[in-house]
């Protein structure tokens, strides 16, 4: 189309000279080379005769009476608006200034009478061939905007859809702080945080390689399975086993993501984490001692399953301590000189923080005074957690069932989990959702997971495992109690046995859940005291301090390898 | 950035060098490095003595090389890695993929 409109295509030329003779001469040429031809006598002819015949090219007299060509010209280049008409003046003048004064009033070029066939014809071809050029580039930019526009609106509307899916947690909770600047609509860079069934949180921080929808992508089942197996009472390790294996199936070999994983158990204490590709992130405890926590992993969607590694740290954690991840985009904040902020700074600006201001406030504000006004090159997100031993979430609202009576009301369930299958399954998310089926359970699922937890831990931990709870006391036997477990884990016997028995009846105003779990562990004498000593010390003390907080009664059998609980749940209370 | 390659003496080692800044603005020469190779390269050998950085995405590069080369059973060196380039690197644990020399 644009070839033809260029060579072939007859095109609508209007000649405006008030010399009949002159305009005669010049409308005959033009004609000869196949143009249609309108033609007027002076200025105002020639503005109504454009309105009308809307010509592409323009052959203007400059001296006519009335409106002469200057002004003519000013008023058809307004009328043509965005299009390009070009305007070749007709003129005899030879003053250079007189030329000069065309061309600002809106004229392209000058055609010198008297006239000359050749010359006329060459620059009809030119000025069209710069008509067509700019209308291409015109249509061509208009679609670029539309596009862009469109584009726009539909990174809006995703951006919707991808918030309401990675922002469903608690990253509003009173002990999390947090920053995250996106280089487009969509960010590099994830953030999830959700409460766990048992009281404490787990939190996700990643970054995605590259930015905007791919990385987006990723980040949407990512969200779900974080959330979605995490406030199912899941444990650290399949939920990372999970997310590895979907990100490796779902992405491009070259798109990963970087990511921690934090479990934080405020009533035990414990912060568990799993660092795959992160800069090592820091537990600052209230002694100033800075733990680093290393990156010890590929990152996630690396590798298949079966390499995977979900291989988890734990370590202690007191009120006061706040723990702090950054992605790369803070080691990698390049200042004018194209210096680095690096790691050494960042745990420089840590090691001089005080207690007045944040550590994250401090390490945005060393990067802001760092780089000055040069933008960040990569996605730049931060987060720390204060680790609230007073449980700050318990007060997250609890969903009212419509009829707490509802649901099974006699029920009886055994479940044994065995051998090997102790180190590679979890048995509490399973024995949860049993239990959250009664709607007047669900609402108090968080106590519900504490019992199961607890006693499920003691069983494993103390009975089977037969590690000594007095190695947690200090912060070396801590390390080596989880080591331990790990390594015990791996040699359990098909004797091996944890065993629950759950039982549940409604009342008329509530109801009772009976929870006995016993285990192949050589029990212990909880008959002469024994029982107030361990509650006296560390950490089985607080799991059965506990238990009898929320329990309404606690009981040792056998051996004291088998422990009943019974919780009581009304309708009235909460 | 600029990326050579060339040939071991025997033929069978591809070794390509990466000057300056290793990132997406690499993405389609790092992969014509080796794709037009013949069938005789067997081992692989990323020269990083004159990269100065490396990004995320490079790390994307370097993992399409070794699913190319075979993923497992690939045979994929990184050599000469300044110290960055090495931060990167093992923060991201890649010595669990590639030898890193």
């Amino acid at each position: 189309m644009d070839e033809a409109d260029k060579d072939a295509q007859p095109l609508r030329i209007l000649i405006a000279d008030d010399s009949e003779s002159d305009r005669l001469i010049l409308k005959t040429m033009v004609r000869r080379q196949g143009h249609e031809v309108m033609t007027a006598a002076n200025g105002v002819e020639a503005v109504d005769s454009f309105r009308s015949f809307k010509p592409q090219i323009v052959l203007l007299d400059v001296m006519m009476p009335g409106m002469d060509g200057m002004e003519a010209a000013r008023h058809i280049k307004a009328l043509a608006g965005e299009e390009l008409v070009p305007i070749i003046f007709l003129t005899s003048l030879s003053d250079a200034d007189a030329l000069a004064r065309c061309l600002e009033s809106g004229g392209d070029d000058f055609l010198s009478k008297p006239y000359n066939r050749i010359i006329i014809e060459a620059k009809i071809n030119a000025f069209n061939r710069m008509r067509v050029m700019h209308r291409t580039l015109s249509k061509q930019r208009d679609l670029i905007r539309a596009r862009n526009e469109q584009l726009v609106k539909e990174q809006t509307i995703a951006r919707r859809v991808f918030d309401n899916v990675a922002h469903t947690g608690c990253l509003d909770a009173p002990n999390i702080r947090y920053h995250a600047s996106p280089m487009s609509v969509f960010n590099g860079d994830v953030l999830f945080a959700c409460p766990r069934p048992s009281g404490g949180m787990n939190i996700l921080i990643g970054d995605f390689t590259g930015h905007g929808l791919p990385a987006a992508i990723g980040a949407m089942p990512l969200a779900e399975i974080f959330y979605g197996m995490t406030s199912k009472g899941f444990l650290i390790g399949d939920i990372l086993r999970e997310i590895n294996l979907k990100l490796w199936r779902i992405l491009p070999t070259d798109m990963f993501c970087c990511a921690a994983f934090l479990e934080l158990d405020f009533h035990l204490g414990n912060l568990t984490f799993w660092n795959g590709g992160l800069p090592a992130g820091f537990l600052m405890r209230r002694d100033q001692d800075l733990l680093p926590l290393p990156s010890r992993h590929l990152p996630l969607g690396v590798v298949s399953g079966d390499r995977f590694s979900a291989e988890v740290d734990t370590v202690k954690v007191e009120e006061g301590d706040t723990i702090l991840f950054v992605t790369d985009g803070v080691p990698e904040a390049t200042n004018a000189h194209g210096d680095m902020f690096g790691e050494a700074r960042l745990r420089e600006v840590l090691d001089a923080c005080d207690t007045d201001r944040s550590a994250l406030e401090a390490v945005l504000a060393a990067i802001q005074s760092f780089t000055d006004t040069e933008q960040t090159r990569d996605d730049l997100t931060l987060v720390s957690v204060d680790v609230a031993l007073s449980a700050v979430l318990d007060e997250l609202p609890q969903r009212v069932a419509q009829s707490a009576l509802g649901g099974p009301a006699r029920w009886t369930c055994e479940y044994e989990v065995a051998g090997e299958t102790l180190s590679q399954f979890n048995p509490l998310p399973l024995l949860l959702h049993i239990c959250m089926e009664v709607p007047g359970l669900r609402r108090r699922s968080g106590e519900v997971y504490t019992i199961l937890s607890e006693l499920y831990t003691n069983a494993l931990e103390h009975g089977v495992l037969k590690l000594p709870s007095s190695w947690k006391s200090s912060p070396e036997g801590f390390g080596h109690y989880y080591a331990e477990r790990e390594r015990r884990l791996r040699s359990a016997g098909k004797h091996d046995t944890v065993r629950f028995r759950l039982q549940h009846e409604t009342g008329q105003k509530g109801g009772e859940l009976r929870v006995s779990c016993s285990d192949s562990g050589e029990g212990f004498d909880y008959t002469d005291g024994a029982l107030s000593s361990l509650e006296n010390d560390g950490y089985a003390g607080r799991g059965l301090a506990l238990l009898h907080q929320l329990c309404e009664s606690l009981t040792h059998r056998g051996s004291g390898n088998e422990v009943e609980a019974v919780y009581c749940w009304s309708i009235d209370s909460r | 950035m600029a990326i050579h390659t060339r040939r071991s003496e025997d033929g069978r080692t591809l070794i390509i060098s990466i000057d300056g800044r290793f990132d997406f603005s690499s993405h389609q020469s790092f992969r014509d490095a080796y794709e037009h190779g013949d069938q005789e390269v067997s081992d692989y050998v990323i020269d990083m003595s004159e990269t100065t950085y490396l990004d995320s995405s490079a790390l994307g590069m370097l993992l399409l090389l070794r699913d190319y080369a075979g993923g497992d059973a690939g045979r994929v060196r990184i050599e000469n890695c300044n110290n960055d380039v090495r931060r990167i690197l093992s923060i991201s644990n890649f010595e669990q993929l590639f030898s890193i020399k």
